[in-house]
């Protein structure tokens, strides 16, 4: 058994990474939507792949999601939550601009 | 008259909103089926009151039923209610066929309005109040028993999923009596069902009362499928787990992922009708295909939730009165999953002709057809189990049979609709309600009759009558025929759905023959009845006690029927896929457990019948504008969660000596049964043990 | 370390390992239920971009939103998930004898982060309204206010029920519901921010690009 104390200094280090991690990464969105420095389409690349990181951060450090073989359940769950949103979310995005494309 | 009685407290009632009333003030053949319907209602909902006082059972009702946590007695309550809205359905579909038969150039039985409040209720009941509460009611008593779990992971959330389903289907009750319903249908499509077009009371009963039973179902959903992944027996495997487990699984995945978009369809309506929102107005912005677009990535899933549940009933029938092993088990797992996932990468099919390209419909098409693959993969296996089996041709058996032939057939016109230039022709016709019906009737309707029929005993530790099971078995595949081939011609002969006047004289033959249908579909379901009271009246010579009637294979057989509260004596330990039936050829089935422990159970609760009241209560007070009865039913609502959440005394134990006793007086009793081959298994002589398991 | 992870979150396992196995069915059906939520949220998100074209001549995306009180939110959100975080530290690891000062005192400020972010975000729709950028005038603004205002109804019964969680500390102790409940409730803290990334991410920034 381990030293509990050990326990927790890890645990609060994980905490302080995620926060720091996510700060930062919150800072370059804004940063670049204040000052933008490249097209309109690329900044909203920008922020859109920070957004996803940011979200895996939280996902390891805050949920303490990992790759360890005992988290496998709660992974499968996510990864398959993940897919459903990406097909109705994509799928309606497709299917509505393609009818404002062909009616509004 | 038609000004509300007294605003502030009964919001916008007014007399007329009595069907009484308007029977009475203008009474015409129309008014008085609604008047009927409504009378029917408040003299059933009195007549029961008075029979359980006389009977003096409140008490038990309450302490026994109504407050239980037990997943056999909560799935028995949800089969219940399924029986009695599917009276309502049917009867309703009945006097459809009769309107649409007399209403040739003719104005029918009943008014255009209530002929549309018809095939609305009609839907809207069949789906989320007869098939999911059927489903969710099988799955909540087999699956338990089928992993070797006492419960399943939440007992008291399962309480008020069947509450929050039970004042739903109240609420739908309640439309009958007070107000009107939804003329919009089960889909209910803005901008029809905006204020604009449907200022009354009737858009506001159909979303609250599915929004209450999306709620349900989503919660039962979630609590099937934690006990699935987390509650299974030591040894249970998933690739050793019963099909029907496996379907429960696949279903309970399914709710998860479906149900909300319902909720957000509904919701977005429920923002547009009552804060002035524009999300699917004609004006300022508003986008009512995103409508069409969210509900049926709710309503293509769906029907895969009711589906699935009765293929798993179909394993196990074909499989036990096949007396051999289900073949493909790994294929028939495979092809759930497949159907599964696909159920989510078609919906755009239920709106070809709202105006997408040829492109984005081809996708969907494509993607329509693929998913028909897995369930041949299932009638194959099914076949394939059969041959070289030795069939009995009980009841759950020939549904199985009449299942296999004629949802292929319903499956063939759905490869039809997959195209979308067919589809074309024949969308919103009469064509695509006989292939849904094609698909439901045989599909589920007959895959929860025959689980009903193969269960009861375990349930209830009586078979059913088998001579007046056959009666009806006849009527409900004749009237299912009858009431139903018809309408492909009529389809494909350009009749639309949801017609109330008919102008075309050729329909009359077909509308005749769907009408004589619809009576048999009737007598079906009043065989059904009368096969109770007999099943009944004849328990004593038809007990099973020794709870295998049929030389099944799986772990729920291997129990006591009807099975004690706790299921297991102790968790059962499994080493393969059919584990009782490999005990029973062992002869190790009937061995008592090594040890005797307590038994912990969950206490009675009354949180899921006072949540499904205030449920209830909001939801009238919504449909209503009686805004102090929804707040207050609000306020209820978390009071009761917070409330709950501070009790700490939510368990009983049974003490090991109890369970000990009554599980050698039940082996003792086994041991002294005559066990019997599967000739005289429809005889007084099986008392539920089978030959070559002593 | 012995531990294993059974479910999301922090995990009991090193200094409760009774709890830890009660948990993992509670725990793991409570992040089912969040999956569920995500995807209404999902679908409100999809209905925004849907809609926002459906302005009818009136207010934009680029009228109505403001950078810096968004940062200012998006911050204190954020800081909150911290201090959850390290209320959940003070559970896992807090000494029962010393009692649960740590662990009530992390919960009470990320409380108070939970109701500035609710007060900030109140004085942001007030705003709105004020400016005429009401639900009612479009579809874009109709979509806008059914996801965002969801998001804060999520943070609202958040907060309700930390103060319940405080209360049934002072009532029970770390007792075993207590501890599963504070498991959960650590979930849904930090599932709120997740969704308030996507918010600022597809909602509010995307709106102020020039």
């Amino acid at each position: 058994m381990s030293d509990p104390d050990q326990g927790k200094r890890a645990d609060i280090r994980t905490y302080l990474i995620g926060y720091a991690a996510a700060l930062l990464l919150t800072g370059i969105a804004f940063a670049a939507v204040r000052w933008p420095g490249v097209g309109t389409t690329a900044t909203l690349a920008i922020v859109l792949t920070l957004a996803l990181v940011q979200m895996i951060v939280h996902f390891r450090f805050f949920l303490h999601i990992t790759l360890a073989k005992s988290a496998r359940d709660d992974l499968r769950l996510i990864l398959f939550s993940t897919l459903i949103v990406v097909m109705m979310v994509s799928g309606t995005l497709v299917v509505l601009m393609n009818l404002r494309h062909r009616m509004m | 008259m038609s000004a509300p009685l007294w605003p502030a407290v009964l919001g916008r009632f007014d007399w007329q909103s009595l069907p009484f009333v308007r029977a009475w003030q203008h009474p015409s053949l129309n008014e008085l089926i609604g008047a009927g319907a409504a009378a029917m209602v408040v003299i059933g909902a009195i007549a029961l009151v008075a029979l359980i006082t006389m009977l003096g059972r409140w008490r038990y009702l309450w302490g026994d039923w109504l407050t239980s946590l037990d997943h056999k007695r909560i799935g028995i309550m949800y089969v219940v209610l399924a029986f009695v809205m599917l009276a309502r359905a049917l009867v309703e579909g009945v006097v459809m066929r009769a309107h649409q038969a007399t209403a040739i150039d003719a104005p029918g039985i009943v008014s255009p309005d209530h002929f549309a409040q018809l095939f609305s209720t009609h839907g809207s009941i069949m789906i989320f109040f007869m098939a999911m509460p059927f489903l969710t009611g099988a799955i909540n008593y087999v699956m338990p028993l089928q992993i070797g779990s006492r419960d399943v992971a939440f007992p008291l959330l399962n309480s008020i999923s069947l509450w929050l389903t039970g004042a739903a289907a109240g609420i739908m009750m309640a439309s009958l009596v007070i107000g009107e319903f939804s003329t919009g249908g089960w889909t209910g499509y803005p901008p029809f069902t905006e204020l604009r077009f449907s200022p009354g009371v009737g858009v506001d009963y159909w979303i609250w009362a599915v929004t209450l039973g999306s709620i349900g179902s989503t919660l039962s959903g979630l609590n099937f499928a934690v006990t699935i992944y987390k509650m299974r027996c030591p040894g249970m495997t998933l690739m050793r787990m019963p099909m029907f487990t496996w379907t429960s699984l696949c279903t309970s995945i399914l709710m998860i992922f479906a149900m909300p978009p319902l909720t957000v369809a509904t919701a977005l309506l429920a923002l547009d009708r009552y804060l002035g929102f524009h999300f699917f107005t004609n004006d300022l912005g508003g986008n009512m295909m995103n409508y069409a677009n969210l509900f049926w990535l709710f309503g293509h899933p769906e029907v895969y939730i009711l589906i699935l549940p009765a293929f798993g009933v179909y394993s196990e029938v074909v499989s036990t009165f096949s007396s051999k092993e289900l073949y493909g088990y790994t294929s028939l797992v495979l092809a759930t999953m497949a159907i599964a996932v696909l159920s989510f990468t078609v919906w755009v099919h239920h709106f070809f002709t709202m105006g997408q390209s040829a492109n984005v419909n081809a996708v969907f098409g494509i993607a329509t057809m693929t998913i028909g693959v897995p369930t041949g993969v299932k009638i194959y296996d099914w076949i394939w189990t059969m041959f070289r089996g030795r069939v009995r041709f009980t009841v759950p058996m020939l549904y199985s049979l009449a299942f296999m032939m004629t949802f292929v057939l319903g499956g063939l016109t759905g490869i039809i609709l997959a195209f979308p230039p067919l589809d074309y022709l024949v969308h919103n016709t009469l064509f695509l309600v006989a292939h849904f019906h094609n698909m439901l009737i045989p599909g589920l309707l007959y895959g929860m009759l025959a689980g009903y029929h193969y269960w009861f005993p375990k349930a209830f530790g009586f078979r059913l009558d088998e001579r007046w099971g056959r009666i009806a078995f006849g009527c409900w595949v004749g009237g299912f025929y009858l009431a139903f081939m018809p309408l492909y011609v009529l389809g494909a002969g350009g009749m639309a759905r949801r017609t109330a006047e008919i102008f075309e004289p050729a329909f009359r033959p077909w509308l005749y023959v769907a009408g004589v249908g619809a009576l048999v579909l009737f007598a079906a379901l009043a065989a059904l009845a009368v096969q109770l009271w007999v099943s009944i009246r004849d328990r004593d010579a038809n007990r099973v006690p020794a709870g295998d009637p049929w030389d099944a294979r799986g772990l729920e057989w291997s129990i006591p029927a009807p099975p004690p509260e706790y299921n297991y004596a102790a968790p059962p330990r499994v080493a393969s896929r059919d584990p009782f039936y490999d005990a029973k050829r062992n002869g190790t089935a009937y061995y008592p457990p090594a040890r005797y422990d307590d038994i912990e159970l969950p206490r009675n609760a009354a949180v899921g019948p006072v949540l499904g009241l205030l449920g209830a209560a909001i939801a009238f007070g919504l449909v209503w504008h009686m805004w102090w009865l929804a707040i207050l039913g609000l306020a209820g609502v978390v009071a009761t969660v917070i409330a709950r959440s501070f009790v700490r005394d939510t368990h009983r134990i049974i003490p090991a000596a109890d369970v000990e006793r009554q599980d050698r007086a039940w082996r003792a009793a086994v041991a002294a049964t005559p066990a019997i081959p599967r000739e005289v298994e429809m005889t007084p002589a099986n008392r539920g043990l089978a030959e070559g398991a002593a | 370390m012995t531990t294993e992870t059974k479910h999301p979150g922090i995990n009991l396992g090193a200094t409760d390992r009774r709890t830890d196995d009660e948990a993992e069915p509670d725990v793991f059906g409570f992040w089912v239920f969040l999956m569920s939520d995500a995807v209404i949220f999902a679908l409100l998100f999809a209905t925004y971009g849907v809609m926002l074209a459906g302005t009818a001549g009136g207010p934009t995306p680029a009228d109505t939103y403001k950078l810096v009180p968004t940062l200012v939110e998006t911050l204190v959100l954020l800081t909150s998930s911290l201090t959850f975080g390290m209320a959940s530290v003070a559970m896992k690891h807090g000494d029962e004898r010393a009692g649960n000062t740590e662990l009530v005192a992390w919960l009470a400020v990320t409380l108070a982060l939970g109701l500035v972010f609710l007060a900030l975000e109140l004085r942001d729709f007030a705003t709105m309204i004020g400016d005429g950028a009401v639900p009612a005038r479009s579809g874009y603004l109709s979509s806008f206010f059914a996801l965002v205002p969801l998001h804060g109804l999520h943070v609202a019964a958040g907060c309700l029920w930390i103060v319940v969680m405080m209360v049934q500390l002072r009532v029970f102790g770390r007792d075993d519901r207590v501890k599963i409940n504070l498991l959960r409730l650590g979930l849904f803290w930090h599932f709120l921010d997740i969704v308030w990334i996507a918010i600022f991410s597809v909602v509010y920034l995307p709106g102020l690009i020039r």
